[in-house]
């Protein structure tokens, strides 16, 4: 075998770079601080990653289809204050379906912009997550909301509670990553997405109608996003208006950490899933060094160029390229 | 005669693609004001071949050697700096730029501060425009402009640099007789300034009127040379495929049925006034015309994409109206479509996926689509249509420009449509294959299907059709049977020579 050029290690950087980075990351951590390998440590990550991991799931669809979803996390404010407050109204077994259908509404509203009207989704939902933060403050009147009876209410459940011996929001995660996985990579409906992201056109001409599709993708987001508000409700009994405030980046910085283009098309939810755990070891590797949490507001920008950058790469088989 | 040394030599170049060999050790020479024709089959290399000499794949083994130089062909870029300059099968144009931009990309004339010199691009553009005769000028964006004028545009960039070889991959598939005629001229010139030309086409009276020398290749591997005056065309089609090409037309004598389609008065604003036709089940009618001649609207609007100003369209006799394409293939309506890569496929999805896509709401097993039953019907037509590739699970987007059109023709022919429809279905198909699916086309009118078959090529629609609906800007001038139509006729009425008479 003749030795490795520069250039085959570019082209093997260029497709393989996220997980090259990753396993660098994994080695820095360990070497500054053991703790990190720690199976508590892990766990942790993990359970802490639900929440985020969850609506993950659901932009990964709108991504296929094509479009951006950057309301996920005004929306997931939404979700939690609306079910907190409703909790004390009218009990917990009617606020959470409520609160599911107004969530779900919102994502129809967007689906239809986006969808049947045809709207640039950048724009939609940008304006979406100015939009829903107003509507969220409106409905709480800026003040934080919380459970009056925190001890006597079995809707700790989803946040706090263990089933199988496992925490139960990595259950819900696992749970909808599988039924998910199975619609996205085995249904007629998947397959429709990865034809309207892939090429439209072709799509429309195969009789698939595009506008059902992403309006489809966004009320699966919206559902994901439901979730993952009765998750962070149920875990604190109490939030503030902002508890979503910039998730909508760490989401998107975790699809295309796995794998999912910016132009549609493709992507797996599986993919998705290893994109959140990286993301996830990753702040928690800051966090152990002792960086403050406010670092990673930077990092997660830094993340998601870097990924954007490897995707790029990757197609063209290059780190770097005159054209194109 | 004096030794000439050759423009362009490519040795034992070898290229493999995961599960394909692409080229195996190909050699060939083109000599300086030498057109040389490369031919074979769809997948048999010619596209990867002409990559490599364009720098944009790199060859395991061989070499590249210009004027008796060594090269190494770095990238795209590279190549035209070393004067290769390469006209691709599947147009590379940016749609949002203007005609100037995309033929002067990356090298646009500039002024001080390195500003663009704007009226210097548009000067220079407008020259070679003029000289390729074509009805559009510098400033049009290229999104706009119809498949053939993009074409053209593509051939513009070839004349920008002082070449010593230009790379035509295929470019007549979408033109019109007057563009060729044009293309021919420019390639005439060009010969004619000991410029060394590659020529890869499917269409052999091209081939025998424009080359000098024709190379074939077969699944990868160099079959030899010869001089286009020493071979003809069955010559050729026996180096290419190896076996004779039964061309003769299966006669099959059935009864038409009853009539599946009728389109009364139909209009849709100026692109076509007031058609009218019938469609038997069991016959095939072909629409012959010049671009722009509205073929392809009356095609669109029957499938739904566009929606007809005046007239109505029956259905066994019902009428209906189809808003969508989804309304249209729930009416047993399938269109192959005019474009494949805009139209007709997802090229980042596999094979097997395309070929199934506008049925998978009906290969179910249980909620989840029947892998089972996807791969019976990819099998089925990879095998009728003689599609190469490794497997179904071959992204689209890596087939050769010919199998890709293949798999949008089993892709709508695996739909058992009561009324197909297919646009310009041969472009970039191979002889032997054009004659299969000729032959297809002829099988599934005997079964009883009505087909209707959209072409440019004069020799196909006559070849396929029981009858032929000559177009002419926007309205029908004559439906003839296939005993009346002669190529005189024929042309006389699809050029508005001859006065309308009652289809
Ligand atoms: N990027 C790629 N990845 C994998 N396989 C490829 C790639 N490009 C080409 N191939 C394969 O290499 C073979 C040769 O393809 P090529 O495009 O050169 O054929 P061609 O002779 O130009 O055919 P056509 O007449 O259909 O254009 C085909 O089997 C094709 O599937
Ligand atoms: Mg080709």
């Amino acid at each position: 075998m003749s030795g490795l050029t520069r250039k085959d290690i570019g082209g093997f950087l260029a497709r393989q770079g996220i997980l090259v980075a990753f396993v660098l990351f994994i080695i820095g951590f360990t070497i500054a601080n053991a703790r990190f390998l720690d199976p508590d440590n892990i766990m942790g990550v993990v359970r802490s990653s639900a929440i985020l991991g969850v609506m993950a799931l659901g932009v990964t669809f709108v991504v296929i289809s094509g479009n951006l979803d950057l309301s996920v996390g005004s929306m997931m404010s939404f979700s939690t204050i609306v079910v907190l407050d409703l909790h004390d109204k009218i009990g917990p077994a009617l606020a959470i379906p409520a609160m599911f259908a107004m969530t779900l509404c919102l994502g129809a509203f967007i689906g239809f912009l986006v969808g049947y009207l045809k709207l640039n989704s950048l724009i939609v939902t940008l304006g979406m997550l100015s939009a829903i933060h107003g509507l969220t403050l409106t409905y709480s009147g800026g003040k934080n909301m919380d459970i009056a009876d925190k001890e006597g209410t079995w809707f700790s459940v989803f946040g706090q509670g263990e089933a199988l011996g496992l925490p139960v929001p990595i259950l819900i995660f696992v749970l909808l990553a599988a039924v998910l996985g199975m619609l996205l990579s085995k249904m007629p409906f998947g397959r429709k997405v990865y034809a309207v992201g892939g090429n439209g056109t072709a799509a429309t001409f195969s009789g698939i109608r595009r506008a059902r599709v992403v309006f489809g993708c966004y009320l699966i987001s919206a559902f994901c996003v439901a979730t993952a508000g009765l998750i962070q409700a149920s875990r604190s009994l109490g939030s503030q208006n902002t508890v979503g405030q910039g998730l909508e980046l760490e989401v998107l910085a975790a699809v295309i950490l796995g794998g999912a283009s910016l132009m549609g098309g493709s992507g797996t939810i599986f993919k998705t899933v290893v994109g959140v755990l990286i993301l996830g070891f990753i702040q928690n590797g800051l966090l152990l060094m002792g960086l403050q949490f406010y670092v990673q507001y930077v990092v997660t920008w830094i993340i998601i160029i870097l990924a954007v950058w490897l995707d790029i790469a990757a197609k063209r088989g290059k780190l770097w390229s005159p054209i194109a | 005669m004096t030794e000439q040394i050759p423009v362009l030599r490519l040795e034992g170049i070898v290229k493999t693609f995961p599960g394909v060999r692409a080229l195996d050790g190909v050699s060939l020479s083109i000599m300086p004001g030498e057109v040389h024709a490369l031919m074979g089959e769809n997948g048999a290399g010619k596209s990867t071949l002409m990559k490599v000499l364009g720098g944009i794949h790199q060859p395991d083994e061989g070499r590249i050697i210009i004027e008796e130089q060594p090269v190494v062909m770095a990238g795209p870029l590279d190549a035209k700096a070393k004067g290769i300059v390469f006209i691709h099968q599947e147009l590379s144009l940016a749609d949002e730029l203007s005609v100037a931009e995309n033929i002067y990309l990356g090298e646009l004339p500039r002024k001080r501060f390195g500003l663009v010199d704007w009226a210097e691009l548009e000067a220079k553009t407008n020259g070679i425009l003029e000289k390729l005769k074509v009805g559009f000028d510098a400033k049009t964006r290229v999104g706009d402009l119809s498949i053939a004028n993009q074409q053209m545009v593509e051939i513009a960039r070839a004349l920008t640099v002082d070449a010593k070889a230009v790379i035509f991959d295929e470019p007549t598939a979408s033109l019109t007789d007057a563009e060729k005629t044009v293309l021919f001229e420019v390639i005439a010139d060009l010969k004619a300034q000991g410029v060394g030309i590659a020529y890869i086409s499917h269409r052999m009276e091209e081939i025998f009127r424009i080359t000098d020398r024709i190379s074939v290749l077969r699944d990868g591997q160099y079959q030899g040379t010869v001089n286009t005056g020493d071979t003809d065309e069955e010559g050729v089609t026996h180096m290419m495929i190896g076996r004779k090409l039964d061309l003769s037309r299966n006669e099959s004598h059935h009864e038409l049925g009853n009539v599946a389609l009728e389109v009364r008065g139909l209009s849709c604003g100026d692109l076509y006034r007031d058609v009218s036709f019938e469609l038997r089940r069991g016959e095939v009618v072909g629409f012959y015309g010049l671009v722009g001649a509205g073929r392809t609207e009356i095609a669109e609007t029957l499938f739904g994409l566009r929606d007809p100003s005046a007239g109505t369209i029956l259905l066994d006799g019902e009428e209906v109206r189809i808003h969508s394409p989804h309304d249209a293939i729930e009416r047993g309506i399938s269109l192959v479509p005019e474009d494949r890569k805009a139209q007709g496929l997802v090229l980042g999805m596999n094979c097997r996926d395309n070929m199934t896509l506008p049925q998978v709401d009906d290969l179910k097993a249980g909620p989840f689509v029947a892998d089972g039953a996807e791969i019976a019907i990819f099998d089925q037509y990879r095998d009728k249509l003689d599609i190469r590739t490794p497997g179904w699970k071959q992204l689209v987007g890596n087939l050769s420009g010919g199998n890709q059109q293949k798999i949008v023709i089993g892709k709508w022919l695996s739909m058992h449509p009561n009324v197909l429809i297919v646009d310009e279905p041969t472009r970039g198909i191979d002889v032997g294959s054009k004659a299969e699916i000729h032959n297809l086309i002829r099988d599934l009118a005997a079964q009883g299907y009505a087909v209707i078959v959209i072409s440019s090529e004069m020799p196909e629609v006559l070849h396929v059709s029981d009858r032929i609906v000559a177009m002419y800007s926007g309205r029908i001038m004559r439906t003839f049977t296939s005993e009346e139509v002669t190529e005189e006729n024929l042309i006389a009425a699809i050029s508005g020579l001859e006065t309308q008479k009652v289809a």
